[in-house]
Parts: C-alpha cells; sequence; structure tokens
C-alpha cells in the first residue's frame, strides 16, 4: 500500500479566476506529476468552456484545514452577535456607496 | 455507398489549401481516436481538445478551398466525399494513433510544423488565410507546448517510457521528410505570397525538434531518404481504413446533419 501511495500524483486544487472575477475560486482537484503538468491539466480539463483567464494550483497536502469535530467551537459562537454587522450605525449623507 | 464522391480542382491554390486543410482534418480525427481512451481523464481532454482546434482550423480552410474551387460544394462534402486520391495531407498525419508514445511525439513534430506554418501565413496575401492563421497561432502554440513537455517526461523517463519515446521516433521519422516537401504547388503560392514553400521551414523545425529530442535524451535520427507522397494523394494502406471510419455517416446518410 504504502509503495502504491508513492508512485500516485500527488493531489492539486485547483482555483480559477473568471473574467469578471477579481477573486480566484476553487474549482476541484486533479491528479498531477508536478507544478507545470497540474496547471496544464487543469486548463484542460476547468477553463475549456472560457471559464478562466488566471488558474492556481496548489497541493492539496499543502492546505492546512479546520478540523471538522471543532466546528461547534469555532463557528457557532458567533450566531447571536448580529451587532458585528455594520448595520446599527448613522451613515453620513457624503458616503453613497456603502 | 449511397453518395457519389466529389473531385476537386487542380488549381494551385486550392491545392495549396487542400494540403494543409486536410492535415488538420486527418490529424484531428487520429487524435480525436483517443476520446475514451487516453491514459488518464486529464489527458481525454487535453487531446479532446486539441482535436477539435485542429477540426475548427480545417474547417476554415477547407470553406475556403471550397469557395475557391468554386464548384459550390461546402466544407462537409470536401471533408466527407471525396476519394483517398483527393487528400492531399503528408502521410504522416494518417499513420495509426499508436500508443500515447507515438501520439505526443507526432502531435509535437507537426504542432511545431504548423506552428511556423501559421506564422508565416499570418502575412498571407489572402486575407481568409491570413485570419485564420492569425487564430491557429494561439492554438498550434499550446498544442506544441503540451506534446513538448510530454516528450521530455517520457524521453527522460522511466526505461519503458524512453524505449517507447525511441521506438516512436523511429517511426514517425521518415515520414517527417515530407513535411519539407516542394513542387510547383509551393512554388506558385510563394510567388503569390499566399504562403511559403513548405521547404523553407526545414531549418527552423529541425532546431526545434532536434531541441527537445536532445533535452530529452534521446538519440538524434540518421536522416532517411524516404520520401512519402501524401501531398500528391498517394496514401499509405492505412488512409482508407480511416477513410471508412470517418466518412461512413455521410455516405451512409447523405447530407445528415446534427
Amino acid at each position: 500500500m504504502s509503495s502504491n501511495t508513492q508512485n500516485e500524483w500527488p493531489l492539486w486544487e485547483v482555483f480559477v479566476r473568471n473574467k469578471a472575477g477579481l477573486d480566484h475560486k476553487h474549482c476541484g482537484s486533479l491528479h498531477a506529476a508536478d507544478a507545470k503538468m497540474a496547471l496544464q491539466m487543469a486548463r484542460d480539463v476547468y477553463t475549456r468552456r472560457q471559464e478562466g483567464t488566471s488558474i492556481w494550483v496548489v497541493l492539496s497536502s499543502q492546505i492546512v484545514a479546520s478540523d471538522p469535530g471543532e466546528k461547534g467551537m469555532y463557528f457557532d459562537p458567533m450566531e447571536d452577535k448580529v451587532y458585528r454587522h455594520p448595520t446599527f450605525y448613522e451613515l453620513p449623507e457624503s458616503i453613497n456607496h456603502m | 455507398m449511397s453518395q457519389q464522391s466529389i473531385n476537386v480542382g487542380a488549381s494551385p491554390q486550392v491545392q495549396y489549401l487542400l494540403r494543409l486543410g486536410d492535415s488538420c482534418l486527418v490529424l484531428a480525427q487520429r487524435i480525436s481516436e483517443w476520446s475514451g481512451h487516453a491514459p488518464i481523464l486529464e489527458e481525454d481532454l487535453a487531446l479532446s481538445n486539441m482535436a477539435l482546434d485542429l477540426l475548427g482550423q480545417a474547417r476554415g480552410l477547407l470553406t475556403h478551398a471550397a469557395r475557391l474551387d468554386g464548384q459550390g460544394h461546402d466544407e462537409d462534402q470536401l471533408a466527407f466525399l471525396r476519394d483517398e486520391r483527393q487528400y492531399l495531407n503528408p502521410v504522416l498525419m494518417e499513420l495509426p494513433r499508436g500508443d500515447f508514445a507515438f501520439t505526443v511525439l507526432r502531435n509535437f513534430a507537426v504542432s511545431t510544423w504548423l506552428l511556423l506554418l501559421w506564422r508565416r501565413l499570418e502575412g498571407s496575401s489572402d486575407a481568409e488565410l491570413a485570419a485564420i492563421a492569425g487564430k491557429a497561432v494561439k492554438e498550434a502554440a499550446y498544442h506544441q507546448q503540451h506534446a513538448a513537455d510530454w516528450v521530455l517526461r517520457l524521453g527522460d523517463g522511466t526505461e519503458e517510457s524512453s524505449a517507447r519515446m525511441r521506438a516512436a521516433l523511429g517511426t514517425l521519422w521518415p515520414y517527417c521528410n515530407e513535411l519539407f516537401d516542394s513542387d510547383a504547388v509551393d512554388a506558385a503560392a510563394a510567388a503569390q505570397g499566399l504562403g511559403p514553400d513548405w521547404a523553407t521551414l526545414k531549418e527552423d523545425w529541425r532546431a526545434q525538434f532536434f531541441e527537445v529530442l536532445a533535452e530529452a535524451g534521446l538519440e538524434l535520427p540518421k536522416d532517411s531518404a524516404y520520401q512519402s507522397q501524401g501531398r500528391r494523394g498517394i496514401h499509405s494502406e492505412h488512409m482508407g481504413h480511416m477513410l471508412a471510419t470517418m466518412q461512413y455517416l455521410q455516405r451512409a446518410y447523405p447530407g445528415g446533419v446534427w
């Protein structure tokens, strides 16, 4: 099993920025031998219908993720803190676009 | 076969366009044979994308050739209703797809050649051809990069992959001569400013092709005296079989459309 794993190409996460977009959005993942191959494959798999103007790829193993088991501790306390949204402020009239 | 075959005229201009258009068409057909059969999903898509790029180039060229030929044919009739001897692609394009090593090596040889050709054709005196070339240049550049990358990986890879690349090179090499063949059609095209004599691409092609072979650790092949004649309609035994598959639908259901 461990020798199999070494022979497998690593997994890469693919992020694509579309024409109108400012940010790269995660759109999927693929296996590739190295960064160059990952970029080329991402181009062929994820931008063939004009989805993109820029691609990022990153080794999945390099992403540090929060623990799903700690979801409650991490995110639930925010549920009742509506005052953290800036909806209680009177905006000066000189500010038109907020 | 219930559909009558068509013939195109012998004007050098039409012949020049068909040599290029048929190259794109026939290679598109060969590459598309990988759909559903490529070693990995991502390459399946990459090869299918590439086949569609080539098919798009072929459509533009055949449409234009049909118009210049002036017999009222369209791209589909030219693509599907000619007989074998009327196709003018070099034999290299029609060789069976082989293994993945052969496919990527041929793609590298052809895309390098097409890229040189398209760049010259951007300055064609024929505005339609120049426009087709302007679009095709970007496609060919990507095809070349994709293929070169695989030639390097496989040539400089494992014992198995390197052996397959060497075998592919042995099969393919003699057919590359035809990419630089030259005759009255080329001379007429060059004189009119339609496009370059193919022979003038040879030096640049060899420099680029050999550079990648050397980097991939592949021994440079010795020059071969073999001269295939696909450009004059004399094809290999593989062409008829390929055309039977390619033409089947239009022959069996004349004028059938999506």
